[in-house]
């Protein structure tokens, strides 16, 4: 370890140390700030009043959240559609990463296999003709278009495949020679010590489907049928619906006089954030290894 | 075996080259009605049309100058942000401006819009604290020259923590030695950072810098839609965003599938080859394979 002596190092240090602390409070104060916001009276919001500290404590914001129906059925199709999307996922990554994996596998097709998926990955037919797509599929307006077309990421899936290719040879024959099938190796071998890469896709599927709203607001009709994100779109961002009753709402007995919609919005952006924040520190033990797709070769 | 393959042939097909065999609409005049084979075709006509209507430059100059803003300030801010990191010795404190730094980039563009359009709208904190400096309020949303600046910086904002992290991970494996042994024949420490980080990191700088030409076409729609309006479309609107409206929502009327396909495959195309360029530039300058 290197001692530093001297009043210009410790200036430095000083100087650095305060500019990347502005520099993290900057990303941190703006969601402090939304806390604030939810947790304040309605005086205080209306009056623009609210700084980085509630004032007027109260959570008749969240209780009012609580209780309404299109919001909680939203939160519940964004959790059903991690949960669907990511099994769909991880099942398809690892059976189609399993036979590109092994190249002294005798395979007749495989590189051209490869080439297509590249091709795959980087070229689209664009929004346009994916929306006719889907509509052809009938899969508009189903809940299976949040899942089964973003199932296969090729991304990922070549994640996987060059983890597996680091799983030694002798390993692979070993397991072939006592007569296990291809599945039986796939799922009781390869997998099993796969799970570094398998979390790190886990990790980053859960967060893209969490996260996805575009989808939802144009595949789906039905408000009804929109997770999470893609209402919020509509009510947070663009606010193209407007709150009911919100402000002086008696709902079922509750009085509801201090929410607003500013409450209600900030609100519904922290509960939105809330389960991101759960696995953020999973998050950031495996977030170095999805970085980059390939390797630099020695 | 290709049993394995084959629910990822029956995905490709399906979600990959359907769409792009449906590309073909984009030389016609195509109306759901009649369908792929009664349409009229007409050539190149709705390319044309996009490039000769006075929304094409306009829009091809907002995509390209977002992208490449977004781009060249992102990678410099992440690059700097690394090596003053790296500087820090307390390692909590490292850990904590990590963490705080890059948890906007898992949030999605719907959560962070909703928060900067009540942070920066013009009775927001930001505003505020500028009027209580003297600083006349801006409208930072609500105007067509601030407005592009406010998409870039947001987005530097947002990816400038994580953009690091690639950076961090390649300063980690310098090895110690070499900054003890620097130190030891009198190198100071803005010596070090020179002579050693500087050049620890430019191998993933190069590399940064090619797999980045892959995205000049990417001005960041989701962003973009959450964040835009109609009174910012003459310097905000951008490929993604005019195919979305056009094509799909349609500008006053039915949707323009032909016109947005076409202005979509348009994008497709030089992004495939942008893509190709930047990954063989990384194969030649920075030893760089895919498989």
């Amino acid at each position: 370890m290197i001692k530093e002596r001297g009043v210009v190092n410790w200036s430095v240090d000083v100087v650095l140390y305060l500019i990347l602390l502005l520099l993290s409070l900057a990303c941190v104060l703006p969601f402090v700030h939304v806390l604030a916001m939810s947790l304040s009276s309605h005086g205080a919001v209306s009056s623009n009043a609210v700084g980085i500290w509630p004032i007027g404590l109260h959570i008749q914001n969240y209780k009012y959240m609580m209780g309404e129906q299109v919001f909680l059925n939203s939160f519940g199709i964004s959790v059903v559609r991690v949960v669907v999307g990511v099994s769909l996922s991880l099942l398809i990554m690892t059976v189609t990463a399993y036979p590109l994996s092994r190249d002294s596998l005798h395979m007749p097709g495989r590189t051209a296999f490869k080439l297509i998926m590249l091709f795959g990955m980087m070229f689209s037919g664009g929004l346009i003709p994916y929306f006719l797509t889907l509509k052809l599929l009938n899969l508009l307006n189903t809940f299976w278009v949040l899942v089964v077309p973003p199932a296969l990421n090729i991304f990922n899936t070549i994640l996987v495949i060059n983890f597996f290719r680091g799983i030694p040879q002798e390993l692979w024959e070993a397991s072939i020679l006592d007569g296990a099938n291809h599945f039986q190796v796939l799922f009781r071998v390869f997998v099993p010590i796969s799970k570094p890469v398998l979390a790190t896709v886990t990790l980053f599927t859960s967060v893209f489907h969490w996260n996805s709203w575009f989808d939802g607001v144009i595949f789906l009709k039905e408000l009804a049928q929109w997770p999470l994100q893609s209402y919020l779109y509509s009510r947070v961002t663009t606010r193209m619906l407007q709150w009911a009753t919100a402000g002086s709402a008696d709902k079922a007995g509750q009085s509801f006089a201090e929410a607003t919609p500013e409450g209600l919005a900030t609100a519904m952006i922290l509960i939105a954030t809330i389960p991101i924040l759960l696995v953020y520190p999973l998050l950031q033990r495996y977030f170095v290894t999805g970085l980059t797709l390939g390797s630099i070769k020695e | 075996m290709y049993l394995m393959l084959l629910p990822a042939l029956v995905m490709l097909i399906l979600f990959h080259f359907l769409p792009i065999w449906g590309v073909l609409i984009a030389f016609q005049d195509y109306s759901p009605v009649k369908g792929l084979w009664q349409s009229e075709w007409v050539g190149f006509g709705n390319f044309l049309q996009f490039f000769a209507s006075r929304y094409g430059a306009d829009i091809l100059r907002n995509t390209v100058f977002i992208a490449v803003a977004k781009i060249i300030l992102g990678q410099v801010t992440a690059v700097v942000f690394a090596l003053m990191l790296n500087e820090v010795r307390v390692r909590l404190y490292k850990r904590g401006i990590q963490t705080a730094t890059t948890l906007p980039h898992f949030l999605s563009w719907v959560i962070i819009g909703g928060i900067m359009v009540r942070f920066l709208s013009t009775s927001g904190p930001v505003n505020q604290i500028m009027q209580s400096l003297g600083v006349p309020a801006i409208r930072f949303l609500g105007k067509a020259d601030v407005f592009p600046w406010t998409l870039i910086f947001s987005n530097v904002w947002k990816e400038f923590g994580f953009g690091a992290v690639i950076y961090l991970a390649a300063l980690t494996a310098i090895n110690p030695e070499l900054y003890e042994a620097a130190a030891v024949d009198g190198a100071s420490r803005f010596g070090r950072l020179r002579h050693i980080s500087v050049p620890g990191i430019t191998p993933t700088i190069v590399l940064m810098a090619c797999l980045s030409l892959g995205g000049i076409l990417n001005a960041g729609f989701e962003q973009v839609l959450v964040l835009y309006n109609p009174v910012v479309y003459s310097t905000g609107d951008i490929i993604d965003t005019y195919v979305f409206r056009v094509g799909l929502v349609g500008q006053g009327g039915l949707p323009d599938y032909s016109l947005g396909t076409a202005v979509g495959l348009f994008k497709s195309v030089i992004g495939f080859f942008l893509i190709i360029l930047s990954y063989w530039l990384a194969d030649r300058f920075a030893n760089y394979r895919i498989f």
